[in-house]
Formats: structure tokens, sequence, C-alpha cells
């Protein structure tokens, strides 16, 4: 980024821009829906039976997903009377944004990065995946807001809820990376992609070197923040419909309410992108180079993410929910200190090898 | 370097007005919505200068953890939607006038003294380049201000707690 | 792009911060005021170390922000802790040992 804004300025980079805007702000949506489809609808109906998802359109009620879209847009657009209109319309937005800021720096390809990808090897954001976490933290504001701006009482304190979830389950997220970032030696996900495409086990090359393999605790830790940051079961206490009716949802309806469902799937497809990235080896199969990793990388990480993502759903359709102080003692009294463990532990073997 | 310098205005533009509604708006909430503004214009302001790291820093920290804590603080407290004509004091002019002799007496100063000095950027600061520095020249200070947090952390945690 | 542009923009902060912490009578407002002020500091910090062309100003600027994150932690405690025993947060009533 801050080659486009501090320094040179490449010939054309309007039009480059653009394009990339558009794609991003496709691809999100579509990753959403897709993760929509495949996940909550079909998986989870096969798992625990439900009738109703595979009913509409025949064959494995594939019309499912195009109705509720037709049904979203179609609704009536509801402001509550005492709602404070701006920050109320303004608060899905920034929810959806967050998402398609975090999606920018993950690379599909040698040279298939949104943002930046001038040099190989160091091109993108150079802080990259700590950028990622830092506009992920974006969406609290966005919840807060909605929850407020509501004036409804569940909803603030569904808002209020998901704001301590989301604050306290940086933590450990941030500290899962570190021990990645470590090994790595830098924190742009290009870099961390080339090293384990690049890196040995014991002089070994033929699977290069996923970090799941040494970072598997940081792995473990980092789909349980993940978790708890999409606000999915069993972290799913802010949105609970049992005890809160939607939490900061719960008035907004039509397409408002749709941005929601995009900002949450959408955020699934990023968080399994970056474990994706982080831990398996991103884009990038051992010794498969030049031109033509551009053109099955975005393909091997499409795999790798649906990989991931089913963990997450897996796990999202499994367990029941958590008390919010369980909740709050899983991440101040477990994940944090194992984090932090695993940093010292990693930073010890890096030194020592 | 036409095109930093639009960025510029715009961003401090955007600035200028975020601050002053922190200072004068009726309703809590905004002030602190207004606050966001500001940081994420001091963030883009880093990128200008080629300091990526502090603008993600800030953006985590101030925009990530600071904001919400206050919006935390003020929906505990009291959250009304509505305005409130009761936030400010009656030192208006007074605190007009403070702030005008300060901001001028800095202005006047910076321009003195840095008159029509340019910024030069080389290279971008690579994150590596912070490490190193942290690590090393400014250890001690690191050190210290981990302790710092750390005391912090346990004091808002002794005050706050019920008992 | 100048040095003092941002110096300028950094004492316009810096003075609004200002206005804010002497007219504002809510003690959340007082402490956003004080961030105002921060936030203008470390414009300055990190100008002066771009004009330098090195990393010192944004290490400073840093460590900065770890402070405001530690003054804003305690500082909305003892807020808590003044409207749980006063229900107010004003920052003018906690005046109990003025006598």
């Amino acid at each position: 980024m801050s080659h486009l804004l501090a320094f040179d300025i490449p010939g054309g980079w309007g039009t480059t821009l653009g394009i990339k805007t558009l794609i991003v702000m496709g691809l999100i949506p579509v990753g959403a829906l897709v993760l929509g489809y495949t996940f909550l609808l079909k998986m989870m109906s096969h798992m625990q039976s439900r009738v109703g998802p595979m009913d509409p359109g025949g064959f494995h009620g594939w019309f499912q997903l195009i109705g509720d879209g037709i049904k979203f847009i179609q609704k009536e657009d509801i402001i509550p009377a005492g709602a404070d209109k701006r920050v109320f319309k303004m608060a899905p937005a920034i929810v959806v944004m967050s998402t398609f800021l975090m999606f920018v720096v993950l690379p599909a390809g040698p040279n298939a990065v949104v943002a930046g990808a001038l040099h190989k090897g160091q091109g993108g954001i150079d802080v990259g995946i700590f950028y990622a976490l830092a506009v992920s933290s974006l969406s609290v504001i966005g919840v807060l807001m909605a929850g407020w701006a509501s004036s409804n009482k569940y909803a603030l304190i569904g808002a209020l809820r998901a704001a301590a979830q989301l604050i306290a389950y940086e933590l450990p997220l941030v500290l899962a990376v570190v021990g990645v970032v470590v090994q790595a030696g830098t924190m742009n996900l290009q870099g961390i992609v080339f090293a384990q495409q690049q890196g040995k086990i014991f002089g070994w090359s033929g699977i290069g070197s996923p970090f799941i393999l040494t970072q598997f605790v940081g792995f473990a830790l980092f789909m349980v923040a993940a978790q708890a940051e999409l606000t999915q079961p069993p972290f799913d206490m802010p949105v609970a419909e049992s005890e809160l009716v939607a939490g900061y949802m719960v008035e907004y309806t039509g397409f408002r309410f749709l941005f929601f469902f995009i900002g949450e799937f959408g955020t699934a497809f990023v968080y399994a992108g970056l474990a994706a990235t982080l831990f398996l080896g991103g884009w990038s199969i051992p010794h498969v180079n030049g031109e033509i990793a551009n053109w099955i990388g975005p393909i091997v990480l499409f795999v790798k993410i649906m990989l991931v993502a089913f963990l997450m759903f897996w796990a999202r359709f499994s367990y029941p929910r958590l008390r919010e102080d369980q909740l709050q003692a899983l991440a101040w009294k477990w994940l944090i200190p194992i984090s932090l463990i695993n940093i010292l532990v990693t930073g010890a073997l890096k030194v020592a090898f | 370097m036409v095109a930093q310098n639009v960025a510029f205005w715009i961003f401090a533009a955007f600035m200028a007005a975020g601050a002053i509604r922190v200072v004068t708006t009726d309703n809590i909430v905004h002030a602190a919505l207004w606050l966001v503004l500001v940081l994420a214009g001091g963030a883009a302001q880093f990128i200008l200068l080629g300091q990526e790291f502090v603008a993600w820093v800030q953006v985590i920290v101030y925009i990530g953890a600071v904001i919400v804590l206050f919006l935390f603080g003020i929906m505990l407290t009291r959250a009304p939607m509505e305005a409130e004509e009761k936030l400010n004091n009656n030192l208006r002019w007074p605190g007009l006038a403070a702030a005008l002799l300060f901001a001028g007496t800095l202005a006047w100063a910076f321009l003195d003294q840095w008159g029509s000095d340019k910024i030069k950027l080389t290279k971008p600061v690579r994150t590596k380049e912070i490490g190193d520095l942290v690590f090393r020249g400014y250890l001690v200070p690191f050190e210290v201000v981990g302790v710092l947090l750390l005391a912090a952390l346990i004091g808002a945690v002794v005050m706050a707690r019920k008992d | 792009m100048l040095l003092n542009q941002f110096l300028l923009l950094s004492a316009f902060l810096f003075g609004t911060g200002i206005y804010g912490v002497i007219t504002r009578k809510h003690t959340v407002l007082v402490l956003a005021s004080v961030e105002l002020m921060l936030v203008a500091v470390n414009i300055n910090m990190v100008a002066f170390g771009a004009t330098l062309n090195n990393a010192v100003g944004q290490v400073f600027a840093l460590f900065v922000l770890t402070i405001a994150a530690a003054e804003v932690g305690v500082g909305l405690a003892i807020v808590l802790l003044i409207y749980r025993n006063l229900r107010s947060a004003n920052p003018d009533d906690a005046s109990v040992l003025k006598g």
C-alpha cells in the first residue's frame, strides 16, 4: 500500500485498482454464498437431518439459497422509530467493509495478489497478516453501532456481549499467529507461503514445510479464536436467538440483514483463507513454480479454504452453546496462556536451530 | 507528489471536521464515533508517510480496543439515544481562548523553525527495521512499557471488581 | 510534501483536544479529548521520523500508543468506579475529599 501512496506510482494503476476492486467486491459475496450453500444449507441438513432446506426446487433443494436471496431483497427496509437513523444505516456497511479489507492481502498465486504484488516475494503489504487482523477488529465498531442505534435492549446486550467476546478472542488470534511469523521470519503473507513451499523437513523437501506440522498448537488456537470471532456456535452468545432474539441484528431486515449475513460468511471465508495460507501453504504446491502456479494457485487455495471451512462448520453444527462466563474463562485462562507458551517454545526452538 | 498532497488535504479535512465534532457534539456515542474518523485519518497520514506498521497498530489498538472501551464505558454508565444539553460546562470562551493560544503558539513555532522543509521519502520503513530497533536500541523502554501495561491491567481489574 | 503540513495538522488537533478537556463535563469525553492530543503527538513523531528517513519516530509512536491504551484502561475503570458510587460521570462531582 505504501507503494501506491508514498512512493512511485506505477503507470496504469487506476485501471488496475479498478479491476482489483471489482474482483474483491465480487469474490467476497460469492465466497460467502458458496460457504452458505455448501455448509449451512447442505452439510447442516445432512448432519442434523433437516428436511426444509433439502426440499425447494426438487433435486437436493438447489433453489433454497436463491429463494432466500429473493426473500431478503424484496422485504421492506424497516428502521425502528426510536433508532439513530444514520448510525443504524452505517453499521452493516462497516461490518462488511472490514471483511472486504481483510480479503485484499490474501495471495492466490505468485503474482495474483490484490494489494501490491509489485515484486515477487516482497510484494503486497509488508505487515500482511497484521494488517488483516487489524482491519478485522473494525467489525467490533460496526456491531456496537448496530446494537446501540437499534434502541432495543436485546440488541444492546447482544452488542456488548459481542464486543467483549471479539476483544477477548482477538488476543489469542493474534498470539497464535505470532508463532507462524516467528518461524517464517516475515509478516508478509506471500513470504509466509514461500517459506512453507521452499521449506524442508529435516532436509526432505517432498511436501515443503507446511506450518501446521510445527505450529499445530497455533493452528488449534487460531481455529478456536476464529470461531469465536465469527460468533458461531459454540461461541454464539451475542446472537443467541433463544436468549436475545438475535442479538445486535434483531432490528435489521431485508438487505441490511443480508449485509450482516454476507459479513458473517464472508468473514468465515476470509478466516479460512488466512488459516489455509498461514498453516497449510496457501496457494502453493511444492515444486510447482512459474507461470503455471498463477493458474492453479487460486484452485489450490479454494480447495484448502473449503477444507478449513469444513472444520469450522463441523464444530459449528456439533457443539452446544457455552455460557458467557465459560467463554471469557476459556479465552483468558486457557487460550492466552497456551498461546504465550507456544510463542516462547517457538522462539526458543528458532534460536536453537 | 501531487497525489499525496491531495490525499493529505482530504484526510486532514476529515480529521479536522471529526475532531471538532468530538468536542462539540451533544451525543456521547456520536463523539466516540467521530473519534474513530480522526483516528482512521491519523492512520491514513501514517501510511502517506510510508510508516505502515504504526498505522496498523493505530487501527488495532485505537479503533479496535480503545474506542470499544470508550463505547463500553459509555454504555455501561449511560447511553441516551437523544442529545443531551448538559455535556458542556460554561467554560466555552476560556476554553476556546486557551486552545487558540496554544495551537497558535505551536503553529508559529513550527512555521518559524521548519518553514518549507520537505519530506523526502526514499523507501518505506520495513517491519524488520522496527523489530531491530525495538529489541536492540529501545529494549529497556520496551520492557518498562511491558511492566506498565501489566500494572495497568492489574490496577484496572482491582478497581473494577465489585467486592 | 512539506513537513509543516503534518505539524500544523497536529497543532490543530492538539488545540481541539485542549478545548475538549476544558469544556467537556463527561469523564469519557475528557478522555476522548486526551486521545485527540495523543494522536496529534503521534503524527508529529511519525512526521519527524519520516523526515529523518528512519524508524525511530515510529517506535516512539508505538510507545505512546501503548501508554495511551494503558491510560484508557485505568481511566475507564476509575470512571466506572465513580459512576457506581456517585451515579454521575462528571469529574466535578468527584469532590468528596474537598471537605
